[in-house]
């Protein structure tokens, strides 16, 4: 932890500090010119969000996840908004891995974007399949394994709701992978004991952890008096989750401070952001904000840095998992951004 | 290119069952088109709305005191439209836009019908004078359940050459529904080609009647989005390619606009077996 220059007093920083901390992170070996990445699912493969502000500013775009073959997910209605949040059942609707390789993940490289490739499969060996296919084009910085889309029509199809499953799958993965590669398993809150899932991942050779997926949810019309989703079931995002996303982190920085966490749900400004970091992520997903503010990842980014450089801290990077630390642990000294008195007096 | 700006609010008049916003769009309305739409967040920065409106543009004026400005019309129906019904001048509402794919526009003179259920007449009034300028005859119908839900009745009528209106209850015009009078209309007129915005089984029913006289059409559907932009795949129906497949398309980039004859009207809601990328068998996900 590095203190403030602010506090060190006299020199000409006290007079113009820097209004910004450096965000550069370190996530599992990838070094990210900032902590903020999308949210898998939110971004698509970042093409039509590049409009909205400079996908190579942030840390990485978060790729849905792809599937091996072509998919048209779930039947509409998809979504509905509920109080401070969405319930979505797409299904994982993409163009399956062949094409994304192609299009998607050539256009991303093209541009210049840090890329941590989302994978979903219906079984350990497609999972598999799908790595093997990565490996052999290459391109991107890490691989994110969706073991816990909620929108499936079987429960057993979850496999980060059971520690032996979760473990099958990114045991394959890893074993499918460059091992240069870090490889993150995003797991559910909708299991009595993440930080058990956890290490099942950890040991079976997980890099890092993604945390959290969305929620099980639904809602009923109440003039039909139907399910509103044609798939009855959705998965639950937005700020409503956040508290549930921020528990979720905490836990498992607790049981394994050494993991690289990207932490996940409801985050919207940059203060939400500075929560997940403090609570023990390195990196922070923005996800359903996107749809209401297409820029939002930009914005959050630049938000982080204020605010991080405000509580007194000049890296990003020192606010990591700084909420467990010990009673007497000193904390920096809060520096005063409104410093244009500076200017008048002189 | 769609641009994210904040707007300020310069009216909200009261037309019919509805409400006609005028906002400031600089970089927005220079450069819309018939048929684009816009979103709108509701209820400011920490509102519990997390997901944004899409609205036609209505009209836009592209030079004046405040720049570009654009026009929608609101139906109030829920918790985010009455909140946006409640703008004052000089409130702000955030607006991404133009969104979406436009009416494509003949490049003959040709004869055009338009039709528009409820609101969903509001785009074709940039439609009608685009088609006008370039020398196109524009023929309407409007139709709604009750007179108070037609919309632009009286500026509809000085830009087309005939206007035809139906309402459920009779009490405007004729007393049924606008596909009742279509084929009259498209008769009367020597349709060439047919223009539709509104409800989704009145799209359906403007499609099947146009294809069967083997009229060109093209349709402004309405599905609820998330995004609006192409990243969340909520706003997705079937429709055929060029190719001949069906796929899961996007309302909010590929469409909003689609030709008649392509969207697959009775598998709306659901993903035919035939789909690109369908499930094999009943797994859901």
């Amino acid at each position: 932890m590095s203190r403030a220059l602010i506090s060190d007093g006299g020199s000409a920083d006290r007079r113009h500090p820097p209004v910004d901390a450096d965000t550069s992170v370190d996530l599992a070996g990838i070094p990210l010119p900032s902590p903020i990445v999308t949210a898998s699912g939110c971004a698509a493969a970042g093409r039509e969000l590049d409009g909205f502000f400079d996908i190579t500013s942030i840390g990485a775009i978060v790729t849905k996840s792809i599937m091996l073959k072509p998919r048209s997910g779930r039947a509409t209605p998809r979504m509905s908004e509920t109080p401070s949040g969405m319930l979505n059942s797409i299904g994982l609707q993409g163009p399956g891995i062949d094409s994304f390789l192609q299009n998607d993940l050539a256009w991303l490289n093209q541009r210049g974007a840090r890329t941590i490739v989302s994978i979903a499969g219906e079984s350990v060996d497609e999972y598999a399949k799908l790595a093997a296919k990565l490996r052999g084009a290459g391109g991107f910085e890490g691989i994110e394994v969706n073991i816990s889309c909620p929108n499936v029509a079987d429960r057993g199809q979850v496999f980060a709701c059971r520690a032996d499953s979760a473990s099958q799958v990114i045991q394959a993965v890893r074993r499918s992978s460059d091992p240069r590669v870090p490889i993150f398993a995003k797991l559910s809150p909708d299991v009595t004991d993440i930080v058990e899932i956890a290490e099942s991942v950890i040991r079976a050779g997980a890099t890092g952890l993604s945390l959290i997926n969305t929620l099980l949810g639904m809602v009923i019309d109440t003039t039909t008096m139907r399910p509103t989703l044609a798939g009855v079931t959705g998965g639950l995002s937005g700020p409503a989750i956040r508290p549930v996303a921020v528990r979720c982190v905490w836990q498992v920085r607790q049981a394994f401070p050494n993991i690289p966490i990207i932490g996940m749900g409801g985050v919207r400004s940059g203060r939400d952001a500075l929560e997940f970091m403090l609570a023990g992520a390195t990196a922070v997903s923005v996800g359903t904000a996107i749809f209401n503010d297409p820029s939002a990842p930009a914005r959050v980014h630049a938000e982080l840095a204020r605010e991080v450089r405000a509580l007194g801290f000049d890296r990003v990077e020192d606010v990591i998992g700084y909420a467990h630390r010990r009673e007497e642990q000193p904390i920096p000294q809060p520096v005063d951004t409104l410093d244009d008195w500076d200017f008048i007096t002189e | 290119m769609a641009q994210q700006i904040v707007s300020e609010v310069l009216d909200n008049r009261r037309v019919g069952d509805y409400h006609v916003l005028s906002l400031t769009a600089p970089g927005v309305a220079e450069t819309a088109l018939p048929g684009h739409f816009v979103t709108l967040a509701m209820g400011g920065e920490e509102s519990s709305m997390v997901l944004r409106r899409a609205f036609a543009i209505h009209q836009v004026t592209s030079r004046g005191v405040y720049g570009g400005t654009l026009d929608v019309a609101v139906s109030v129906q829920g918790r985010g439209t009455k909140w946006l019904s409640e703008r004052r001048r000089h409130d702000v509402v955030s607006v991404v836009g133009p969104l979406g794919q436009p009416f494509s526009l003949p490049k003959q003179g040709v004869s055009c019908v338009l039709v528009g259920g409820g609101y969903g007449s509001a785009p074709l009034f940039m439609l009608a004078q685009a088609l006008r300028e370039r020398g196109c005859r524009v023929d309407m119908v409007i139709g709604a359940s009750t007179e108070d839900k037609l919309f632009g009745v009286l500026e509809l009528k000085r830009l087309a050459s005939s206007l035809t209106i139906t309402t459920d209850d009779g009490s405007s015009g004729v007393r049924g529904r606008v596909t009742d009078v279509l084929d009259d209309v498209m008769n009367r007129a020597g349709a060439d080609v047919v223009y539709a915005c509104g409800p989704m089984p009145m799209l359906a029913e403007v499609a099947r009647i146009s294809t069967k006289k083997r009229v060109y059409s093209q349709c402004a559907v309405e599905e609820a989005m998330a995004c609006g932009i192409g990243v969340c795949m909520t706003c997705v129906l079937p429709v055929i390619g060029d190719d001949g497949v069906t796929r899961m398309v996007r309302s909010c980039v590929d469409g909003p606009i689609f030709r008649g004859d392509r969207v697959r009207w009775r598998d709306i809601n659901t993903v035919p077996a035939d789909a690109l990328g369908a499930p094999d068998h009943e797994s859901g996900s």
